[in-house]
C-alpha cells in the first residue's frame, strides 16, 4: 500500500480526500490503479504528471519501486526555461 | 537510481572546477558558427507568413487565387494544409492552432497563410494579394479582466477543470489547482500581526537575440530534413511528424547554433510551416522571422495577477501563508499558474500555506517557458510582503528569512518533504556578505529575496567514440545554449582520466541519436552530463576489456585509474599500465572500434535555491532607477565550469532587472501589441547595469555523481523582488507592480507626497 | 527591378556586388557574399548584432543600403582576425566567457575594436557606454566588459614594448 496525496483541487476527483492508498510496487502501476480507482483523475494523468517519491521529483520515473511507507505526492507534470 | 559517488561531498577533481577555453568559442568569435539564419540550400525558396491584424477575430474566408498566380510564387499554405491528425491530444491541438489558425485569429499576429517564392520580396508581395474576410470580435487582453463573467470567451468548449463541479458555462479560466497542507485559518487566528496585498506583474518576453529561423527541405517520397534553431530538435521532429502524418524516423532534424532561448524555443512556431511549405513547392523552404514577428506571435510568458495573505506571531513567526495567482497565458490554456503557487512559498517553512491557482486565456500570443516559468512572479509577490512584515514586526528581512527558511525535512508548501537543501546557507552567505554592511548614499535602497525553483532532469542519450589516436568525441543531443558542451567535455574527460582537450562535444542530429528531451528545465549539464559520465564508464569497462586482451589476462582481472588500465592485484599479472591511448590504437585488433553509450531517463535532479541582494538610486525627479549594486548567492550542487555557473547567474539576475524596471508588453484599446521592437520593449542594455558579483555555493546533489544540480533557471526568480523591494525601501512606498517604470514609479512618489500634504 | 552595381572593398578585398536598390548591406553581406558572420537581430538598428565598420565607423548594416557602400571600406567580424592568430579581443572573449549563445559576439567584438580604436584606453564607464548599442540576452554583459577590459590592458601593454623597442 502506497500512500499518495494529490494536490488541492484534484480532491473533488478523490472524493475530498487528500490522501489515498494504493496497491503498487511501482509507479507505472500507481498511476494506473490511480486512474482506475479515481476516473475524474483521468484527464489530468492523461495530460502527464510527475510524482515526488519521499522528497525526490520524478518525470518519468515509471519503474521507480515503492515501499510500503513510501511517501508519494502527484504534482503537475514538471516544465522548464 | 544507484550512484556509487556517495563522496560527492569530498572527491578530489582535476578538470571538474576549473574554467578552461570553449571549444565552440573559436567558431563563435570569428564568426563562423552557424545559427538558423546562416544556412542555404540550393534552390532554397524564401518564405514568408501572412498574420491577424486583429486580436480576436472569426475568419470566414481566405482567398488565395491571386498570391498562386504571381510569378515566383512556388506554394500557398492555410489552414486547410493541416489537417487536424491530433487525435484528441488537446495540447498537440493548440500547437497546431497557433501555428496556423483555424476558425478563429486568437490574438494580433497569429498565422492566417504561408507563402514561399523565389525571393523574399515576391513572398512579401504574394501575402499582400491574400484576401482574408475576417469577422472581427471582442478581445480581451487583461488576466483580471479575461475572468470576469462578462469577457468574451475565447474558445466555446473551454469548461474550468479542478472546481468541484463542472461548470455550466465556458469561460476563460482554463484551470484551477490548489496546493497546501495545515489549516490557514486556524494558523490565521494564532497570528498577531497579518498583511495583506495584491501584486501585479506584466507580460515579458524570454527576448533572446536571434529570432526563430529554419530551414526545410521535404522530398516527394515523404523524408524531408529541416535545419533549425531550437532548444531540443527530437521535440521539434517529434511535433512536425505528428503534426504533418510524416513518419518520425524519416525527418531528420539538426539543430543549428543556437541564440538564446530561456524557454522560449521550446516549442515549434515555424518548423511544420517551413515543411508544408516545402513539400508542397518540393523545394528548400527558409523562413525566419522578423523581431515583430517574435514579438507578437512567439512565448512571452504571462502576465500576472497575484494576492498574498501572511499572518506572523510578534516573535517573527509565520503561522498562515495563503496567496491565490491569476496567470494569463495567452489564448491557449497552459499557463505556468501552477508552478507560481507551488513555488511561492517554497523557501518557507509554514505549517499552514494554501496557494490557490488559475490559468487564464486571452486574446495575447500563447505564453511559452520563460526561465523557471511561473516563479518569478509569484516570489516578486510573497518576497516583497515578507520585507514589508519584517519591517512591521521591526526584524532584519534577513533575519525573518532565515527564522522562516525551510530546511532539511521541511514539508514544502508543494507537498514533498525537503531533503538536504541550500537555502539557509544561501541566506547565512548573505548576511556575512560585505555587500549587505556596504552604506547607501541619498536616494538609494537596498533589497534582497530569496528564490526556489524545482529543475529536473528528463530523458538523454550520449554516444562516446574513441577513434585510435585516443582522443574521444561525445555526441549528445541537447542544444547547447550557454556553453554546456565546455562542461560535457569536462565531466568525460574527468572520468576518463585524460586531458580536456582531448575530447570534443558535438550535437548529433535525431537521425544519428536516440530520443533527449529539450534543453530546459536547468537540466542539460546535470541529466545529460551525468549520461556522458555514464557514458565514459560505460567506455572504461571496454577499455579495460581490450587491455585484458592484450594482456591475455580474464578482465576482472583489469581496473582503470586516472586513464590508464592497469592489473588488479599482484594475482593478475605484472604488466605496465596501458594508456587509453595506447589501447585505442591497438583497437582494431582486439575486437574493432570502441564506444560507450548511456541512454536513460534522469531522475533526481535536485531543487535549488538563491538569494540576490540589490542596491538601487531612484531619481526623484524622473523616476528612473539604476542599480548600483547586484549580489547573486546560489548553490550550484557542484560548478563543472564556474565561468559558465556565474554566467547563468549574472544573466538571469539581469533578465529580472528588466523584468522588474523595463520590461512589458503593451497592449492598445484595440488588442495590439504597441511596443513589438527593441527599442520601446526595452532589454537591459550595457550601461544599465553595474558588475553582477556571485557567489557560488557547493551543495552536493545526492542525486548526481559529482552532486551538480542544476543552475540556469533559479537566478531569474529572486531579482524582480530584490529589485522592489530595493525601490520600495529607497522611496518608501511599497511597489505592488512590475515594470517599476518612470511613470509607475512618479505616480507612487506623489501618492506619498499628496498624502504627507493632506 | 533592376540591380545596381556596387563596389566596395570588404577586410581590405575589393568586392563587386549586384544588388536590388532596397536592399540593407547586412541582407548583401548574409545573403549574396555568404559572409554570415553578421546577424540580424532586429532589422531597426537596436540591438547591434549586425556590426560592422564603414570607413573605420562602427555602423549598423541593418541601416545602410547595400548600394550606399560603393567605394567605402567594410570591416566585417570575418575580417578581425589576423590569418590564424585571433585579435586579442577574441581570444579575451573566450577567456573570459563573455559569450554564452554566441549570436550577439560578432557585433559585440565589431563594437568592442571600434571602441578600442578611436579609445584605447577606456574606464570601465566608457566601456559600457560604448558598448550600450549592442544587446546581449545571456550574459548580463558582466563577462563582456571584463573581457574588454583584459584586452585593452593586453593591447596597450603590448603597444608600449612596442615603443620600447622602438
Ligand atoms: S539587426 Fe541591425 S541593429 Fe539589430
Ligand atoms: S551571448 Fe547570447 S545574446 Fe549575448
Amino acid at each position: 500500500m502506497a500512500k499518495v496525496t494529490v494536490w488541492g483541487s484534484l480532491r473533488s476527483q478523490t472524493g475530498g480526500q487528500a490522501t489515498v492508498e494504493i496497491e503498487a510496487r511501482n509507479v507505472m502501476e500507481l498511476l494506473a490503479r490511480l486512474g482506475e480507482s479515481y476516473p475524474g483523475l483521468q484527464p489530468t494523468l492523461k495530460r502527464g504528471v510527475s510524482v515526488s517519491i519521499d522528497g525526490l521529483i520524478y518525470r518519468e520515473g515509471w519503474l521507480q519501486p515503492l515501499q510500503p511507507e513510501t511517501e508519494v505526492y502527484l504534482l503537475p507534470r514538471m516544465t522548464g526555461g | 537510481m544507484p550512484l556509487d559517488n556517495p563522496s560527492a561531498n569530498t572527491r578530489k577533481y582535476k578538470l571538474v572546477g576549473t574554467r578552461p577555453d570553449r571549444q565552440d568559442g573559436f567558431d563563435k568569435v570569428t564568426g563562423r558558427a552557424k545559427f538558423g539564419a546562416d544556412a542555404v540550400a540550393p534552390g532554397q525558396l524564401a518564405g514568408s507568413i501572412l498574420r491577424s491584424p486583429h486580436a480576436h477575430a472569426r475568419i470566414r474566408s481566405i482567398d488565395t487565387s491571386k498570391a498562386e498566380k504571381l510569378a515566383g510564387v512556388k506554394a500557398v499554405v492555410t489552414r486547410a494544409d493541416f489537417p487536424d491528425k491530433t487525435a484528441g491530444d488537446s495540447g498537440l491541438f493548440d500547437i497546431l492552432t497557433n501555428i496556423m489558425a483555424r476558425d478563429k485569429a486568437l490574438y494580433e499576429g497569429h498565422a492566417v497563410a504561408a507563402v514561399a517564392a523565389v525571393s523574399p520580396a515576391v513572398a512579401k508581395q504574394a501575402l499582400k494579394l491574400i484576401k482574408v474576410d475576417y469577422e472581427v470580435l471582442p478581445h480581451v487582453t487583461d488576466v483580471d479582466e479575461a475572468m470576469k463573467p462578462t469577457a468574451p470567451v475565447l474558445h466555446p468548449k473551454l469548461f474550468t477543470e479542478g472546481l468541484a463541479e463542472k461548470p455550466k458555462k465556458p469561460s476563460n479560466i482554463a484551470r484551477r489547482y490548489e496546493f497546501g497542507h495545515g489549516d490557514v485559518e486556524a494558523g490565521f487566528a494564532k497570528a498577531d500581526i497579518i498583511v495583506e496585498r495584491s501584486f501585479k506583474t506584466e507580460a515579458t518576453h524570454q527576448g533572446y537575440i536571434e529570432p526563430h529561423a529554419c530551414l526545410a527541405n521535404v522530398s516527394p517520397d515523404g523524408s524531408g530534413e529541416l535545419w533549425v534553431c531550437t532548444q531540443g530538435h527530437f521535440m521539434v521532429r517529434d511535433y512536425c511528424a505528428r503534426l504533418l502524418g510524416l513518419e518520425i524516423s524519416k525527418l531528420r532534424v539538426t539543430a543549428s547554433e543556437i541564440g538564446g532561448g530561456f524557454g522560449g524555443k521550446t516549442t515549434v512556431f515555424l518548423e511544420p510551416v517551413a515543411l508544408a511549405l516545402s513539400r508542397k513547392a518540393n523545394r528548400p523552404v527558409k523562413l525566419v522571422m522578423s523581431r515583430d514577428e517574435v514579438f507578437k506571435c512567439t512565448g512571452p510568458t504571462s502576465s500576472a495577477s497575484i494576492d498574498v495573505k501572511i499572518g506572523v506571531t510578534k516573535d517573527g513567526l509565520i503561522t498562515a501563508a495563503d496567496a491565490t495567482l491569476r496567470y494569463q497565458g495567452g489564448a491557449f490554456p497552459g499557463s505556468p499558474a501552477e508552478f507560481g503557487a507551488m513555488s511561492a512559498f517554497a523557501q518557507y517553512h509554514l505549517d499552514n500555506v494554501r496557494t490557490i491557482a488559475y490559468d487564464v486565456v486571452t486574446n495575447r500570443p500563447k505564453q511559452a517557458a520563460y526561465r523557471a516559468p511561473g516563479a518569478p512572479m509569484a516570489n516578486f509577490a510573497v518576497e516583497s510582503m515578507i520585507e514589508e512584515l519584517a519591517h512591521k514586526l521591526g526584524m532584519a528581512p534577513i533575519d525573518f528569512r532565515i527564522k522562516n527558511a525551510a530546511r532539511e525535512g521541511t514539508r514544502s508548501s508543494y507537498g514533498p518533504v525537503y531533503g538536504p537543501i541550500g537555502l539557509l546557507a544561501t541566506l547565512e552567505e548573505a548576511r556575512k556578505h560585505p555587500h549587505f554592511k556596504a552604506p547607501l548614499g541619498p536616494n538609494q535602497g537596498r533589497g534582497m529575496a530569496a528564490g526556489f525553483w524545482f529543475n529536473f532532469g528528463g530523458q538523454s542519450c550520449v554516444s562516446l567514440n574513441i577513434p585510435v589516436d585516443g582522443t574521444v568525441t561525445i555526441s549528445v543531443g541537447s542544444p547547447d545554449i550557454g556553453g554546456s558542451r565546455a562542461s560535457m567535455c569536462l565531466m568525460t574527460a574527468e572520468e576518463l582520466g585524460i586531458p580536456y582537450e582531448h575530447v570534443r562535444a558535438i550535437i548529433a542530429d535525431t537521425s544519428s541519436l536516440g530520443y533527449n528531451d529539450v534543453t530546459d528545465g536547468s537540466r542539460t549539464t546535470f541529466a545529460t552530463g551525468m549520461a556522458c559520465i555514464l557514458a565514459a564508464r560505460d567506455a572504461i569497462k571496454k577499455l579495460c576489456q581490450r587491455a585484458a586482451r592484450m594482456w591475455g589476462i580474464p578482465e576482472e582481472a583489469v581496473t582503470w585509474e586516472k586513464g590508464y588500465a592497469k592489473p588488479a592485484g599482484a594475482n593478475a599479472g605484472n604488466f605496465p599500465p596501458l594508456s587509453l591511448k595506447e589501447i585505442a590504437a591497438a583497437s582494431g585488433g582486439t575486437g574493432g572500434p570502441i564506444a560507450g553509450h548511456h541512454e536513460y531517463s534522469a531522475d533526481g535532479a535536485g531543487v535549488s535555491f538563491a538569494t540576490h541582494i540589490c542596491d538601487v538610486e531612484v531619481d526623484p525627479e524622473t523616476g528612473a532607477t539604476r542599480i548600483v549594486r547586484y549580489t547573486v548567492l546560489q548553490d550550484a550542487g557542484k560548478a563543472v565550469h564556474p565561468s559558465y555557473v556565474e554566467g547563468q547567474f549574472q544573466g538571469g539576475a539581469v533578465q529580472g532587472i528588466g523584468w522588474a524596471l523595463n520590461e512589458e508588453y503593451v497592449y492598445g484599446k484595440d488588442g495590439r501589441l504597441q511596443n513589438a521592437g527593441f527599442l520601446d520593449y526595452r532589454i537591459p542594455v550595457c550601461s544599465d547595469l553595474p558588475m553582477i558579483d556571485t557567489k557560488i555555493l557547493e551543495i552536493p546533489n545526492p542525486g548526481h555523481p559529482y552532486g551538480v544540480r542544476g543552475v540556469g533557471e533559479t537566478s531569474i526568480v529572486p531579482p524582480l523582488a530584490a529589485v522592489a523591494n530595493a525601490v520600495s525601501n529607497a522611496v518608501g512606498v511599497r511597489m505592488t507592480e512590475l515594470p517599476i517604470s518612470p511613470p509607475r514609479l512618479l505616480k507612487a512618489l506623489d501618492t506619498v507626497s499628496l498624502a504627507k500634504a493632506s | 527591378m533592376s540591380g545596381i552595381h556596387v563596389t566596395t572593398k570588404i577586410n581590405g578585398d575589393e568586392v563587386q556586388f549586384v544588388c536590388e536598390a532596397d536592399e540593407s548591406l547586412l541582407d548583401v553581406l548574409r545573403n549574396r557574399l555568404g559572409l554570415t558572420g553578421a546577424k540580424e537581430g532586429c532589422g531597426t538598428g537596436d540591438c547591434g548584432a549586425c556590426s560592422v565598420t564603414v570607413d573605420g565607423r562602427l555602423t549598423c548594416s541593418c541601416l545602410v543600403l547595400g548600394a550606399e557602400v560603393d567605394g567605402h571600406d567594410i570591416g566585417t567580424i570575418e575580417g578581425m582576425a589576423m590569418g590564424d592568430e585571433l585579435h586579442p579581443l577574441q581570444k579575451k572573449f573566450i577567456e573570459h566567457a563573455a559569450l554564452q549563445c554566441g549570436i550577439c559576439t560578432p557585433g559585440f567584438l565589431v563594437a568592442a575594436k571600434a571602441l578600442l580604436d578611436h579609445n584605447p584606453e577606456p574606464t570601465e564607464t566608457e566601456i559600457r557606454f560604448g558598448l550600450a548599442g549592442n544587446l546581449c540576452r545571456c550574459t548580463g554583459y558582466d563577462k563582456i566588459v571584463r573581457a574588454v577590459q583584459a584586452a585593452a590592458e593586453e593591447m596597450n601593454s603590448a603597444k608600449k614594448i612596442q615603443q620600447k623597442v622602438a
